[in-house]
């Protein structure tokens, strides 16, 4: 009886052990992969044509810096909008207001984020091109600012719903202290509530900016697709290309081992890489952060 | 002389928990007042009501005055910020800010607009030595506050509380988190400051109440049982409940 206790015991551990030591399978596999497909490259495009400015896969052109480029503005651009309007919805919900209000709010934002982004890219293609088209008076309404506002709204739901919950989890013990020193509801929040919650907010705008690097659909629907480099905020304006709808786009029609193919899986490593680094970035961030909040608690 | 002048206070919360009924009870200027009674008695309810801070708490019902002073202070008109720096308030548990020691204490009055560093450092040292700790932390103001003692830190947020130059402080059970070494130096302090302050008491035991109460207020369920002297409330009370509580036979 004892003895298959302690087998089931035993089963059990390693079943949950191995599901965990899979995803770092997985993500090696991956890289792997990744890695196989994409180092020809190397040998068939140099460098300096790599990170070269032209993107003509047709005629052998594979600079891949317009789509880099392309995916890093529309990512700024859509930090820019999300960052701040994310961050003060978290505030707004659970700071300011009234219980009812949240329990409306939390759900509906977190519906927002569940919604396909092939939705979002129809919007973004009726409605918001078209508008900018003739508010702004561009010659094409399907611009790298239609991506990013479109992004910016991907990213938000991501951020109120980590942030909120930052904030949530903050001790009412620390509100009311600086309430009771004589502080002002706005002063609470920016200099009580908002630093002792820094590493969930920091975690939620990392994710958030990692959701959008990684977004496919709606960017190829509504960015116009020419890979331009785009080196200025006036570029903001006109259409781009990013990595992830280049990948996209073209891995259907490409030639199995191919050079474009190469290329295309070469572009997928430097996403990869991006992401990892962001990745990085914000858990060494906040572990740096987690380790302050333990010292403050002990 | 009366400071605070409270006049058939009744509050319940939504959930219908800890709640006040017809509290009346005038608290006397550079004195202790300390709020005995079982837990949900309505001490710390009282206590919030003074500063306030139950505006930001579900509450379903109030009525009653507070007067400090003479005015009444739960006017809906009222500056609830300007309030709060006359009225201050230390918790249960100590929470120092993640700053130094000496921004731990300058922080209300850099909230409330005070830039000039030799005021600020006067108000650091004059309210250190009030809370009874300047002379363990006076070399090592620049250290953060959350390497300090529990009781060590306790006593800075005391002096984050005075620096304010409040005339009323709420204590709420200041001391329950801290050793016995540390419980008699903030008793100590308390004894030191009644005579500038008008202090409340809300204590943690049945024992601090019999030290430091010079009046003592028995509240039980939200009723105020029975107010007097601190002397003649502990050692021959009127009413038999407060009486029984005393003696150990509940609560």
């Amino acid at each position: 009886m004892e003895k298959s206790l302690s087998f089931r015991e035993f089963i059990i551990t390693r079943l949950i052990q191995a599901s965990g030591y899979s995803a770092i399978l997985f993500v090696a596999l991956i890289f792997f992969f990744l890695l196989k497909e994409s180092l020809p490259t190397l040998g068939e495009v140099d460098l300096t044509s790599l990170f070269n400015f032209r993107w003509y896969p047709i005629e052998n052109y594979f600079g891949i810096l317009p789509l880099l480029t392309g995916s890093l503005i529309i990512t700024l651009g859509a930090a820019l909008i999300a960052v701040p309007l994310g961050l003060g919805t978290a505030i707004y919900i659970s700071e300011i207001a009234p219980r009812w209000m949240r329990e409306i709010l939390k759900p509906l934002v977190e519906l927002l984020g569940g919604l396909p982004s092939v939705v979002l890219g129809f919007l973004g293609i009726l409605l918001v091109s078209p508008f900018l088209r003739i508010f702004l008076d561009l010659p094409t309404g399907l611009t790298a600012f239609t991506g990013s506002l479109l992004l910016g709204g991907i990213a938000v739901p991501t951020i109120v719903s980590v942030a909120e919950d930052a904030l949530d989890a903050v001790p009412r013990a620390y509100r009311e202290g600086a309430w009771a020193l004589g502080a002002t509801h706005w002063q609470t929040i920016w200099r009580v509530t908002l630093p002792a919650a820094k590493s969930g907010v920091l975690t939620a705008i990392m994710l958030g900016i990692g959701r959008a690097i990684g977004e496919t659909m709606t960017v190829m629907m509504v960015t116009g697709n020419a890979p331009v480099l785009a080196l200025s905020l006036g570029n903001l304006f006109s259409p781009v290309r990013t990595m992830t709808a280049t990948i996209a786009a073209e891995m259907g029609e490409v030639a199995n081992g191919s050079t474009h193919y190469h290329v295309l899986f070469f572009i997928g490593i430097v996403l990869f890489l991006i992401s990892l680094i962001v990745n990085i970035i914000a858990s060494s961030v906040v572990f740096r952060a987690k380790k302050r909040a333990e010292r403050i608690l002990s | 002389m009366n400071k605070i002048s409270i006049q058939n206070l009744s509050l319940q919360y939504s959930d219908g928990t800890e709640s006040l009924r017809n509290v009346s009870m005038d608290i006397r200027q550079n004195a202790v007042t300390v709020l005995f009674g079982p837990a949900g008695g309505g001490k710390s309810t009282l206590l919030r009501c003074l500063n306030r801070l139950n505006d930001l708490t579900e509450v379903k019902s109030s009525s009653g005055q507070v007067l400090i002073d003479g005015k009444n202070i739960l006017d809906p008109k009222l500056d609830v910020v300007a309030l709060r720096r006359r009225v201050g308030m230390v918790f249960a548990r100590p929470v120092p800010l993640p700053l130094s020691i000496r921004d731990n204490v300058t922080y209300g009055l850099e909230m409330a607009g005070e830039k000039n560093r030799i005021k600020l450092d006067e108000a650091v040292e004059r309210s250190l030595k009030l809370a009874a700790i300047w002379d363990e932390v006076k070399d090592r103001l620049d250290d953060p506050a959350i390497a300090l003692s529990g009781g060590q830190q306790q006593r800075v947020c005391l002096a984050r509380v005075l620096a304010l130059q409040p005339e009323i402080i709420l204590l709420d059970e200041p001391t329950s988190g801290l050793d016995p070494i540390s419980t008699g130096k903030v008793e100590a302090a308390l004894q030191e400051l009644k005579k500038s302050y008008t202090i409340i008491l809300a204590p943690h035991s049945i024992q601090q109440a019999a030290r430091t109460a010079d009046y003592a207020a028995f509240f039980l369920q939200g009723d105020l049982i029975e107010y007097d002297e601190g002397k003649k409330i502990f050692t021959s009370p009127k009413e038999k409940r407060t009486e029984d509580y005393i003696m150990g036979r509940f609560g």
